[in-house]
């Protein structure tokens, strides 16, 4: 069961790299998020029930919920428009994204390693590559940071292959989760929506030497 | 002592942050200022000791610790010199502005002493939390963006440091150990896994470049120092820093136990060589003057790492510098602020003949300039002379011959702007309104300045000997 959850959420990423609408990039964000929730469930026998209940409590209502909701909240409040504008084709998109699939399964075959489930490590490499993908091609910040918070999840995975023998790294991770998104998404993406007009990167290149 | 430290620094910084009043906020500050000194000194006289089971006093992190209180004490009174003058700064942007530093300094000092590679990894995010806010102190445009840029590369500079340390947990699976002390890891360093472990190493490294100020993830850094006031500046190109450093060389004295230490070199020279690389491109056309010193503390870093990746004496150099750079950068920052109070610019081509309005500023800038190009009477001439003495031992003499090309030219391109600055008069420029610089804001300069000379060129036996303890454990 943790095998297809986890194949299913290797293919929201191919379905990602199609995706033409932000609302969708938002939409399969809330998606992983149960899907996290249904592999952390299943996955972390071992560590104590307090622990476990908080950590699902994240994955629930701060990846699932919380975050897609202020993330669709900002779309409306600064007006960004629908499309997700990449720089990339979306054919072309489909294709490195499973470029990238591929060459992470023919590393974690090299790998000769008893201790670990390597569709873990597969599908949090391929995670991480794809969002560092996303956040090179797609125009706008919040794309950007929707690339960041899909390497987040790939990095919540593969801190659930070493959970159960240590717990406290899964608590670091979801330490990570809440404080980076909180600042990023808080603070910045507010503050950009009031001070630059369009939220654009090209917005963004003002800094310079002068 | 480190629980009181810590509280205490945090509770201050949330009392600056709520607080509005004037004197209340002077109070607080000098308290911190009292803390933070306390703090050191109970960690020299409780050296090797242990607080908390996280928090060792060892020596690499008590020299940088003690490093940080000579550079933070001169950054807390040039900051309340520059909050009173600032026209534009309100309550509010002062109570942030402290409370931000003050958490900066606490956690930095944290990160330090902590003997826990995750430790190291959560005061690294509360740094980026507490340096973000002193980024956006101007809030406009360009503090947004550069606020912005440095939040988000080091979020992910900080996620690629997690998923190294997850990398390491996995290579310590085979060992029957799930404690990630760096005392257990150096323990183990002969059972760890090698495929995880220079994965680890790679995302690790990687992580840390971003407070290091290395190639790949200098450029947030660069910004953060344009835009972040001096004296913020200040701590964040010397102590700031150095805590990336502790967080790669602490990984790194790990990695020289195991057979992956050649392989570790030559990602640390390629990474080196390519951040004096880049210093020198930049340098050469940068008019920006914070700007051109930000990108001398990538050359420095990057001769740093060469250092290391040199062996022999070049680690014992590398640390050496690292203590004194922190010392001259600072100053350097410091004198910023007045500079800038004389001509309302920080462009090289509005400053110009500054020894006819401030002389005893222009002094420190000259010294400052002789010291962070390593020239003879100055201390980093001595630690930079060690790191070349290491790269011709280790039979690196092209890399050599490179590095003393480039920085030829980075001296040529510091020499051309700081000379401009210090001599050459600017057309048009009305100094009727030049306010009158109290030769007494340079005293700390002078104080900072000294002492990385006297270090270098006399260092007392106490001072080699924590450099020669703190690589100790290096395998050469």
């Amino acid at each position: 069961m943790i095998n297809v959850l986890l194949i299913v959420f290797i293919i929201t990423l191919l379905y990602v790299s199609i995706a033409n609408r932000i609302i969708t990039y938002v939409r399969v964000l809330s998606l992983q998020g149960f899907i996290l929730f249904g592999v952390t469930f299943m996955q972390l026998q071992e560590i104590n029930t307090v622990n476990l209940v908080l950590i699902l409590l994240e994955t629930i209502v701060f990846k699932a919920i919380a975050v897609p909701v202020f993330l669709d909240y900002l779309i409306k409040r600064n007006n960004i428009t629908r499309e997700a504008e990449p720089y990339i084709p979306n054919f072309l998109s489909l294709v490195i994204t499973t470029v990238i699939i591929v060459v992470t399964i023919l590393l974690a075959n090299s790998v000769k390693d008893d201790h670990l489930d390597k569709i873990f490590f597969i599908v949090a490499l391929s995670t991480l590559f794809t969002g560092l993908y996303f956040i090179a091609t797609r125009k706008k910040i919040i794309t950007h940071v929707m690339g960041y918070l899909i390497i987040e999840n790939g990095v919540f995975v593969l801190s659930l292959a070493v959970g159960n023998e240590m717990p406290m790294l899964v608590n670091l991770g979801v330490m990570l989760d809440i404080f980076a998104s909180v600042l990023i998404l808080g603070i910045f993406l507010n503050k950009i929506g009031d001070i630059f007009n369009n939220v654009d990167v090209d917005q963004l290149s003002n800094l310079k030497d002068y | 002592m480190t629980g009181i430290y810590l509280t205490g620094g945090i509770l201050i910084a949330g009392l600056l942050f709520a607080n509005r009043n004037k004197i209340i906020n002077n109070v607080l500050i000098i308290l911190f200022g009292v803390l933070q000194c306390t703090f050191t000194i109970y960690q020299c006289s409780n050296f090797r000791g242990t607080d908390l089971g996280y928090f060792t006093s060892d020596a690499l992190g008590l020299l940088f610790l003690i490093t940080l209180t000579v550079v933070s004490l001169p950054a807390l009174f040039h900051s309340y010199l520059y909050i009173k003058r600032s026209p534009e700064s309100s309550r509010q942007s002062r109570s942030i502005y402290f409370a931000a530093l003050v958490l900066l300094i606490t956690s930095i000092s944290a990160a330090y002493l902590a003997n826990h590679i995750a430790v190291v990894w959560i005061f690294t995010e509360l740094t980026t939390l507490s340096a973000s806010a002193l980024i956006y102190h101007h809030r406009n445009k360009l503090a947004l963006e550069g606020t912005w840029k440095y939040v988000f590369i080091c979020a992910i500079s900080i996620t690629f440091v997690f998923i190294g340390i997850l990398f390491l947990s996995l290579s310590l699976q085979g060992t029957g150990s799930n404690d990630l002390s760096y005392a257990n890891l150096m323990a183990k360093s002969d059972q760890l896994n090698p495929f995880w472990l220079r994965l680890a190493f790679l995302f690790i490294f990687t992580g840390f470049t971003a407070k290091l100020g290395l190639v790949p993830m200098y450029t947030a850094g660069v910004d953060a120092k344009d835009k972040a006031p001096a004296p913020a500046g200040a701590i964040l190109s010397s102590a700031l820093m150095n805590m990336g450093f502790i967080g790669i060389f602490r990984f790194y004295t790990l990695i020289s136990h195991t057979p992956l230490h050649h392989w570790a070199n030559i990602v640390i020279f390629v990474s080196a060589l390519l951040s004096i690389f880049v210093a020198t491109v930049y340098m050469t056309k940068v008019i920006n003057i914070k700007r051109m010193f930000a990108y001398s503390s990538i050359e420095h870093m990057g001769l740093v790492m060469l250092g290391v990746a040199s062996g022999g004496i070049g680690y014992y150099a590398a640390i050496l510098h690292l203590v004194l750079h922190a010392l001259v950068k600072s100053s350097l920052f410091f004198q910023f602020n007045q500079l800038y109070n004389v001509f309302q610019s920080k462009s090289v081509a509005y400053v110009g003949n500054y020894f006819k309005y401030n002389p005893t500023g222009a002094i420190v800038l000259l010294i400052a300039f002789i010291s962070a190009t390593a020239m003879p009477p100055s201390g980093l001439f001595v630690s930079e002379f060690m790191i070349f003495r290491a790269l011709f031992e280790g039979q690196f003499i092209f890399v050599l011959l490179m590095v003393l090309l480039l920085l030829t030219i980075i001296i040529w391109a510091f020499a051309k702007n700081i000379f401009k600055i210090l001599f050459t008069p600017v057309i048009g420029f009305d100094d009727s309104n030049v306010p009158r610089i109290s030769p007494w804001e340079s005293l700390t300069q002078y104080m900072l300045l000294f002492t990385a000379v006297w270090l270098g060129l006399n260092p007392p036996q106490i001072f080699v000997d924590l450099i020669r303890e703190s690589v100790l454990l290096l395998q050469n």
